[in-house]
């Protein structure tokens, strides 16, 4: 079937022209109401133009796996954090929308991060990938502190056993606790105040 | 006023040269007259930087266009506090600050230190000129603030609406004033190397810098966490940034470095320790300004790459180098006094202190340089951003905490079981009290769990220190509770200071435990529409959006998005969250009509908080759909926040205690140690007796 062609008759084409020029119009005048809500007089002054919210913005599943994601604007920040906060980047927003892509194509998290790693590289992660030489960047902090917390102690142990060795013959009055306890320490101070006196 | 600051800065290189060069001469040869040169050149110094400082401030303030920084930093409408804030808030500028502030804490330490330390002033003279000569040096031929355009614009571009923030007016300087003035240990510590007088005496002349820098770092710190808070809009305080990291190294070993200094003054060890604690200290200061500056990583407070970058670079090494000569030449006069005696002491948990705060500082460093690391090792770039450091740190973090209720409790030399059970039945008994209640709470969070449990015993720990000396105190000298107090903490400064210290610490940690349940969600609202989001301590807020209203303001057009907020149906206030649209006008009229303003920047946002002591309303105002009042908004409830910055209070109070003047000997003891019934510690020091017999 073939679509009924229109004719442009004179009271079309001035339908039309009048229904372009009354918005134009009403928008000259000042703020109006779009759709039951007053248009913002400047709308420009209030940053780029916002889609509504749907529930993909707050699925926590999405939220996750965009926290795990580094925004490739070059900010520095996941791109959950990215499109909810710096409103002027246009990066985070299409990573968004892209991970909605791949979670409504059934992907789990991994694949949806693989997918990501595969598209930007892994400085993609905001953490390393904990295989290969990435896995020092999680154990060397630690073994660093482990070694040297056992060197230090080896030492201190060998140095005391060596140094209490040498004063076994003496005295071991030494040996109390010379540390005063708060108490113990303002009886000390009464004790002398009253022997100045 | 630009051949002013030219003038005053090439003749500041000349002065900073000279005061190096004769510093050194004259701490070698003690020659009088080379010594007061010395002086006098670090005074001289700090004079001429003034001068260039204000030449730089009355060519921001008189808009003078004409000059680059002052066009790329400010503009007509910029409020004057921040045309006085952007004397740092540019790279060139901020340098000048650097070395006018140098100047001025040398010639500080030139004058407040006491006559008993002179020998090493000459050479403290020395390294401070070094390190002024270094930045002057950068500011004459990298980073010129007084450098001329071609042409005069009518106006400037303006500062970056973020900085357009009180926390800017006050973050910056706070920590440029603690890494800046870690040089004025550094340089005691050298001096004392240089000179071979490595006594405890130059770690009493440089207790009130070390101080002065850690005290200014925490505020520095703490308001830098506050203005990420309130001006980035992502609702947190702390995100592992490399330049954040940077504020926190120095931060890190300053703090461990005046733990480590007690067993020094007490037992005469950890000597080699705790010049290298101070050495990198400054270092890392150096360094984190290295990274800020040559943009090596990425980080969103970094400022554009330039060439000042290989200056830092050859720096550090110079320092590196110098510094690693100087302590192999005196590690024969660096042997430690005394040894540790057991491994249950007050020495020991201080030494396993130290470990663990370097051990973070080692972690971050490691985790800030991975990127370059990863990328030179296999070519390949990775990102370590949060989830990496709080999985490494947070842990570490954790000991930490637990060895700071051990610390001051266990005994010198050695603790015996009975110290044990009497200074910590108590404390253990608190922390086990506390993770049996989370426990039965079913408390969600592990980590956050053990802080809560942590911070129980180390304010155990705390309070029985308090309650016993007050109680000994109101029993002995019949003083009310608040005199002896108030007494108790006023004649052991340094020791109840760093307790109040180790509540803000713990104040901090259990704030931090608190991000652990943050909530969050993202809702377009029309006007009268609401939306409800749950709070992790089981209320329910409502959110009713009132609408958008637009005004001129400042320098700024503005948006405000309003919310009002209610918990379980009662109101808790009206939140305004706003976007800013900042400008500058095409003609010298105020105000600027709207057919004038050139925008300048892109929008910014302006989070809308209420604080409240359990939790934070955070409120976000996104945008409008379609250019209408229907707003997209982020709600985010971040509990204990306020307690963050109560910490923070804490922390810097506790310091101020600790350092504040007074406190120490007092004529009556000094008398009775010359009449000779004062005690002495096997181990101690002999020059600290002499010290202290010396200063009666």
């Amino acid at each position: 079937m073939t679509p009924t062609p229109t004719l442009l008759t004179r009271r079309r084409a001035l339908a039309a022209g009048f229904a372009a020029l009354v918005p134009a119009a009403l928008r000259a005048q000042g703020p109006q109401d779009t759709d039951g809500v007053a248009r913002l007089p400047r709308p420009d002054a209030a940053g780029q133009p916002r889609d509504r919210v749907t529930d993909y913005e707050n699925d926590p599943f999405i939220v996750g796996v965009e926290g795990k994601l580094r925004c490739t604007c070059g900010c520095n920040l996941s791109v959950y954090t990215c499109r909810t906060t710096d409103f002027t980047c246009a990066t985070s927003p299409a990573m968004h929308q892209q991970v909605i892509a791949l979670v409504e194509e059934g992907k789990t998290a991994q694949e949806i991060l693989d997918a990501f790693v595969a598209q930007h590289g892994e400085t993609v992660l905001m953490a390393p990938i904990k295989e290969g030489f990435n896995i020092a960047a999680y154990v060397v902090p630690g073994i660093a502190i482990a070694a040297a917390g056992s060197v230090m102690s080896w030492i201190l142990v060998r140095r005391m056993r060596r140094s209490a060795a040498e004063s076994a013959t003496l005295d071991d009055a030494g040996a109390e606790d010379p540390d005063l306890a708060a108490e113990d320490r303002v009886l000390l101070e009464a004790e002398l105040e009253r022997l100045e006196r | 006023m630009t051949i002013l600051g030219n003038l005053a800065l090439w003749m500041a290189l000349l002065l900073a040269g000279w005061g190096a060069a004769i510093g050194f001469l004259g701490g070698r040869s003690r020659r009088p007259e080379l010594i007061r040169s010395a002086t006098r050149a670090t005074y001289a110094l700090c004079g001429i930087l003034i001068v260039a400082g204000v030449a730089l401030l009355t060519a921001l303030l008189r808009h003078d266009f004409n000059v680059q920084y002052v066009w790329a930093y400010t503009s007509r409408e910029l409020p004057t506090v921040y045309t006085i804030a952007a004397l740092y808030g540019g790279q060139a500028g901020s340098l000048l600050f650097w070395a006018l502030v140098l100047s001025v804490f040398a010639a500080l330490a030139q004058w407040v230190t006491p006559r008993r330390y002179s020998h090493l002033l000459p050479y403290v003279a020395a390294v401070t000129s070094v390190v002024t000569l270094f930045f002057v040096a950068v500011t004459l031929f990298a980073a010129n603030p007084f450098e001329r355009l071609a042409f005069t614009p009518t106006d400037g571009r303006g500062l970056n609406p973020q900085l357009q923030n009180p926390g800017m007016v006050i973050h910056p300087p706070m920590l440029y004033l603690g890494y800046i003035s870690i040089t004025i240990p550094f340089a005691f510590a050298v001096a004392a190397l240089f000179s071979r007088r490595l006594d405890t005496g130059w770690l009493h002349a440089i207790r009130k810098w070390t101080l002065v820098s850690w005290i200014f770092l925490s505020i520095g710190i703490t308001l830098g966490m506050w203005w990420a808070y309130v001006e980035l809009g992502w609702g947190g305080y702390w995100a592992w940034d490399p330049v954040e990291n940077a504020s926190f190294l120095p931060w890190l070993t300053m703090t461990a470095f005046l733990h480590s200094v007690m067993i020094q003054e007490k037992r005469g060890m950890l000597k080699k320790w705790n010049i290298i604690l101070v050495a990198a200290s400054f270092l890392l200061s150096i360094f984190g300004t290295f990274i800020t500056r040559s943009g090596i990583i990425s980080s969103v407070h970094s400022f554009t790459q330039s060439s000042v970058g290989y200056y830092f670079a050859g720096f550090l090494v110079l320092i590196i180098v110098s510094v690693g000569w100087l302590l192999w030449t005196r590690l024969a006069d660096l042997e430690a006094e005394a040894q540790l005696e057991s491994m249950l002491s007050r020495e020991a948990s201080f030494l396993f202190n130290n470990l663990l705060f370097v051990g973070i500082a080692f972690s971050v460093l490691w985790g800030t340089l991975f990127p370059i690391i990863s990328e030179l090792v296999r070519g390949t770039q990775v990102t370590v951003g949060p989830p990496f450091f709080n999985q490494v740190n947070v842990p570490i973090g954790l000991l930490l905490l637990g060895l700071t209720g051990v610390g001051p409790l266990i005994a010198w030399r050695k603790a015996s079981p009975g110290n044990l059970r009497r200074q910590f039945a108590v404390p253990v008994a608190a922390g086990l009290a506390t993770g049996a209640i989370l426990a039965a709470l079913r408390f969600g969070d592990f980590y956050a769990g053990v802080a809560i449990v942590l911070g129980a015993f180390v304010v155990g720990t705390v309070t029985q220190e308090f309650v016993r000396g007050v109680g000994a105190r109101h029993r002995l000298h019949r003083e009310n509770y608040a005199l002896a107090f108030a007494r108790l903490v006023g004649r052991n400064r340094r020791r109840y200071g760093g307790y109040i210290v180790h509540l803000g610490i713990v104040t901090y940690f259990v704030a931090f435990a608190g991000m652990a349940f943050k909530t969050e969600m993202e809702a377009s609202l029309r006007p009268g529409e609401s939306t409800t989001l749950r709070s992790p301590f089981g209320y329910t807020y409502s959110f009713t959006h009132l609408g958008v209203s637009q005004y001129d303001e400042l320098n700024r057009s503005v948006s405000a998005a309003t919310v009002a907020v209610d918990r379980e149906g009662e109101r808790v206030g009206i939140i305004k969250s706003e976007k800013r649209q900042h400008f500058t006008c095409a003609a010298r009229v105020s105000p600027c009509p709207p057919a004038l303003q050139r925008a300048s920047f892109e929008p910014s946002t302006e989070a809308g908080i209420e604080s409240l002591l359990r939790e934070d309303i955070y409120v976000v105002y996104a945008g409008s759909v379609a250019g209408t009042e229907e707003a997209v908004y982020r709600f985010t409830l971040n509990p204990l926040v306020w307690w963050v910055w109560f910490g923070g209070v804490v922390l810097v109070a506790g310091g101020i205690v600790t350092m504040w003047p007074g406190g120490g000997p007092t004529r009556a003891s000094l008398r009775r140690t010359q009449a000779g019934y004062a005690a002495s510690l096997t181990g101690r020091p002999a020059d600290r007796e002499t010290e202290v017999a010396g200063q009666a």
